[in-house]
């Protein structure tokens, strides 16, 4: 029973599930009611998490699945994105016909998924999060079925995604053939000579998880699947499965393959260089905004993987900090493009932005504030970020992955300031619609906020991530 | 005394620029957020004023500093001043109301927004130079892109964008190596706190590399030859208040920035790389004054003697003496001055015609004889005629390199004939010779606000000109000290054998 009463955020979850599903297919016309309560649900299911202790650190069901100030910290965040994913795109969904009772509820099964993969510290349960996470995605990305670019991103994501998950089944097998367990602690305390074969099994997880975060060269599916999926779906791609993969990455790097850091780091720099240098430069040539941030989300995990890379825990710590400031900027930026509404139609092409500044100066100062974040300028929450991850690196001595990734910064801030110019300094279109939801200008304002006043007082996440534990 | 005074000079701006930006914009408004603006940016000055009144000069230690926790553990919020960034900070705060007076004429659309744009930058500005923490001074000097960025982009000229981005560009990739530096400072130090860095001082190993990282970002800022090529680009294409801030003010962040870290943390490799400065210093004085002579459009012109005029800023600095530092300061203030000025009255003569193009004007004399006097005296300011401040700092930078290296003086002192030239030739054929054009014997002189923005700069000029004591009497001990504290002076005296 002790076990149970840890776990019930995901129980509240699965329950929430059947339970949605049970009641959307016998109340007619529900879609909007299933959605509003999915939205609930998460409210329930964050409060619950927060109650948990956090300073306990447990292992549930024979040490297979953990809750630690690392799992609950990332599962937090998880459901905040969540819900503020769900506030922002309510009306988008209605608008694109994809208002079915099935949408919420696969976001749930995802999120349900992810929770797993959090707290998974056995190779069996760490796969079986992971799969109903990708199968819900896959359903999502193609969910506007009668749209062609949505059938060929959800398509391709599932293939793609399916090749990566075989990859990583065998990496799992590999490790577990050379270790003689699936358990993570196990893991470490059996492999403490180095095999071949082990290194292969290293090898093909981090490839596994590199292509779940879209880390070149494993990003190919991204650009396609942000652009054709609905954008509601987009933004849900942008944000939580990143935390869940980090979360894994964070987790087979620093238990059970901790020990063969000289097997992985060299992996994980070349992932980090590779994503921040191609994303940066890969994004120049974008017209379309959602394939523009689907590089520049690339180029981002390259900097979180810069503090993975570091094997400290302050590397760590960094990418945590890291990947929440990101989660707070995509958020940002996908709420803005959900204002971008004219006759209800969306648009998504950053030529439609042109002289945007004119008639929404409001909506163009929050994409100001947004992109320039993005960029790492200061005194903005996105150079925190970034300043973050530079101190671990260098505490390394890895000076070549930080000049590398501040250079790539330069590139990128190319094109983050081409939107800027577009919005700012070129001649106006017609107006966009300036009525919007209560949800997507909360989820803009909060977030907006964020970024602009972090400085005023950045060590309240430091402090709360400087507790985070991994060993 | 516990008012927190600089912090108070810091965000007064942006608390204006909020002000402005929460009340409701009508066009009829546009004039109140100017005299919002205006008076914010003067009570900014009165109060930098008082700053420097209760100011002790005789004592070496930073003052009126203010610290705080702010990254946990990391970095402390911290700023003081001593008798150097008081100078600029004074500087700032004069130059940016005669901003805000002119913004009338030269702004035409989104006023609101460039009010807002100009005190943010003020923010940012007086930021640079009061920080004693290396963090926060890059978070100042790096923020300070974003303002100027969008003052280039949204107002400026035809090419706006080109110079917009490459302004941005520029700087930005300077200064990432400095940020490497600044962390890279941390791991080795345990502290980015500029007066425990003093103290402490850095391992001469690895004050090279250091030196150069910091090089690289003040190099592009000041801007030194050959990267000086965004220079004219930014300051032709920004409007008049973007170019005169970007002169007066932006440019000596690099130049105080050399004097606070280069010289002030790295001394060691600072007498490393005495050559290279030397070097790209004399470049910059010859070649880009024999590019300003070449000069068809009035602001390239005065942009590229400010490259300069900066290279004799960059020369003083490293001669490493008492009064070539001095001369550059001096130098430094006495050009954010006359560059203004200069920036300004291009200004007067493009909102009447609508060109900057040098053959488009001439004959002004005689029909705009009060814009000829302001000009003359803003023309010998800026060639260093003796009475101006402009001969004061060139003086000092000069005796300062006599001292140490007497073909680079020889040389440098070629940079003053050919300033002499350019900017005579400018002021003969824009003011004297025939009123040929039709379009420009329309041209009405000075307006009132016009006259009292030039003669603002006009009184400065002249007066630390004939009386520069008190520039110098803020500084003299703060340059002491900092000789003193790195031993320069003592290498410097068995250099030169004494």
């Amino acid at each position: 029973m002790e076990n149970l009463q840890l776990i019930i955020p995901e129980l509240f979850i699965s329950i929430m599930i059947m339970f949605l599903l049970l009641f959307g297919v016998f109340k007619k016309n529900s879609s909007q009611l299933v959605y509003n309560l999915t939205t609930v649900s998460l409210v329930a299911a964050l409060v619950l998490i927060i109650n948990l202790d956090t300073q306990i650190k447990s292992s549930l069901f024979n040490n297979s699945y953990n809750i630690d100030s690392l799992a609950i910290f990332m599962k937090i965040l998880l459901i905040l994105s969540g819900i503020f994913v769900m506030l922002s795109s309510s009306k988008y969904i209605q608008i694109s016909k994809i208002n079915k009772i099935e949408y919420p509820i696969l976001i749930l099964c995802s999120i349900l998924g992810m929770m797993v993969m959090i707290s998974s510290n056995d190779l069996i349960v760490f796969y079986m999060g992971l799969e109903l996470q990708s199968l819900a995605l896959y359903v999502l990305a193609s969910f506007n079925r009668d749209n062609l670019l949505s059938t060929e991103a959800g398509l391709k994501y599932f293939v793609l995604s399916a090749l990566s998950s075989g990859l990583l089944l065998y990496g799992c097998s590999l490790t577990y053939g050379f270790s003689e367990t699936t358990n993570f602690n196990q893991i470490l305390v059996n492999t403490k000579e180095i095999e071949y074969g082990l290194t292969f099994g290293i090898v093909f997880i981090l490839v596994g998880l590199a292509f779940k975060i879209s880390a070149v060269p494993f990003h190919m599916w991204a650009p396609d699947v942000y652009q054709g999926s609905p954008t509601s779906v987009t933004v849900f791609f942008a944000l939580l499965p990143k935390i869940a993969a980090l979360t894994v990455f964070i987790r087979f790097l620093y238990i059970p393959f901790y020990e063969l850091d000289d097997q992985w780091q060299m992996i994980i720099i070349f992932l980090s260089i590779a994503s921040m240098v191609f994303g940066a430069v890969a994004a120049i040539g974008q017209k379309n905004l959602k394939r523009l941030i689907a590089y520049s989300s690339i180029s981002h995990m390259g900097y979180a993987l810069a503090g993975l890379s570091t094997g400290t825990t302050q590397g760590v710590q960094s990418s945590i900090t890291y990947i929440t400031i990101y989660l707070v900027m995509n958020l940002a930026f996908f709420s803005c493009l959900f204002m971008l509404k004219r006759n209800d139609e969306y648009y998504e092409n950053i030529d439609d932005l042109s002289g945007l500044s004119k008639n929404h100066p409001l909506l163009s100062l929050s994409l100001l504030v947004v992109l320039f974040s993005l960029a790492g300028i200061p005194p903005l929450a996105g150079f925190f970020a970034k300043f973050y991850i530079f101190v671990a690196v260098i505490n390394e001595k890895m000076y070549f992955l930080a000049i590398v990734g501040l250079l790539a910064t330069v590139i990128a801030a190319f094109y983050y300031l081409r939107i800027i110019k577009i919005i700012y300094f070129d001649p106006e279109k017609e107006k966009f619609e300036s009525k919007h939801n209560i949800g997507l200008k909360f989820t803009l304002v909060t977030s907006t906020f964020f970024i602009l006043a972090y400085f005023i007082y950045p060590s309240g996440i430091i402090d709360i991530i400087s507790q985070i534990n991994i060993n | 005394m516990n008012f927190p005074i600089l912090s108070s000079l810091i965000l007064l701006p942006s608390i204006g620029a909020l002000f402005i930006f929460f009340v409701r914009s009508s066009n009829s408004q546009y004039q109140s957020s100017k005299y919002v603006a205006l008076f914010i940016t003067l009570a900014n000055f009165f109060l930098s004023l008082y700053l420097w009144i209760v100011f002790d000069k005789s004592i070496v230690d930073f003052q009126f500093v203010e610290e705080r926790e702010w990254i946990s553990g990391f970095v402390n919020y911290k700023v003081g001043v001593d008798g150097i960034s008081i100078l600029f900070i004074l500087l700032t705060t004069f130059i940016t109301p005669i901003c805000v007076i002119t913004v009338n004429a030269t702004i035409k659309n989104r006023l609101k927004d460039f009010l807002i744009a100009i005190l943010i930058l003020e923010t940012f500005m007086i930021g640079v130079f009061c920080s004693l923490d290396l963090v926060v001074f890059y978070l100042f000097f790096e923020a300070g892109l974003i303002p100027m960025f969008l003052i280039i982009g949204i107002w400026g000229g035809e090419r706006r964008v080109y110079s917009a981005f490459k302004f941005f560009l520029y700087t930005l990739l300077g200064s990432v190596l400095m940020l490497v530096a600044i962390i890279s400072i941390y791991w080795i130090t345990g502290t980015t706190d500029v007066i425990k860095l003093y103290e402490l001082g850095i391992d001469a190993k690895y004050q090279n590399l250091l030196w150069l990282a910091f090089f690289s970002s003040f190099a592009v800022k000041t801007p030194m030859w050959p990267v000086h090529t965004w220079l004219p680009d930014a300051h032709v294409e920004a409007p008049t208040a973007g170019s005169v801030l970007l002169a007066a003010i932006l440019l000596k962040m690099a130049g105080y920035g050399f004097i606070r870290f280069s010289l002030g943390l790295f001394p060691d490799a600072s007498l490393y790389f005495v050559p290279l400065v030397y070097t790209l210093s004399l470049i910059a004085i010859i070649y880009t004054s024999l590019v300003a002579l070449m000069q068809e459009d009035m602001k390239k012109l005065i942009a590229y003697s400010s490259v300069a005029h900066m290279g004799f800023v960059t020369l003083g600095i490293f001669t490493m003496t008492q009064q070539g530092i001095e001369g550059s300061i001096f130098q430094m203030i006495s050009h954010g001055l006359v560059s203004a000025a200069l920036f300004l009255c291009v200004g007067v003569v493009y909102d009447r015609l609508h060109t900057r193009l040098i053959n488009r004007y001439g004959g002004l004399v005689s029909i705009m004889p009060k814009y000829a006097i302001v000009f003359m005296v803003f023309t010998l300011g800026a060639l260093g005629l003796p009475g101006t401040s402009g001969f004061v700092g060139e003086f000092l930078v000069l005796m300062g390199a006599f001292k140490k290296n007497i073909l680079v003086a020889t040389i440098a002192s070629l940079g003053v004939i050919l300033g002499a030239a350019y900017m005579l030739w400018l002021y003969k054929r824009i003011i004297f010779g025939n009123l040929i054009n039709e379009d420009v014997k329309k041209m009405v002189d000075l307006k009132r606000f016009e006259i009292v923005t030039l003669w603002l700069l006009v009184l400065p000029i002249i007066f630390f000109g004939f009386y520069p004591e008190p520039l110098i009497n803020s500084i003299e001990v703060s340059v002491a000290n900092m000789l003193d504290m790195n031993n320069l002076d003592k290498i410097n005296k068995l250099a030169l054998g004494e």
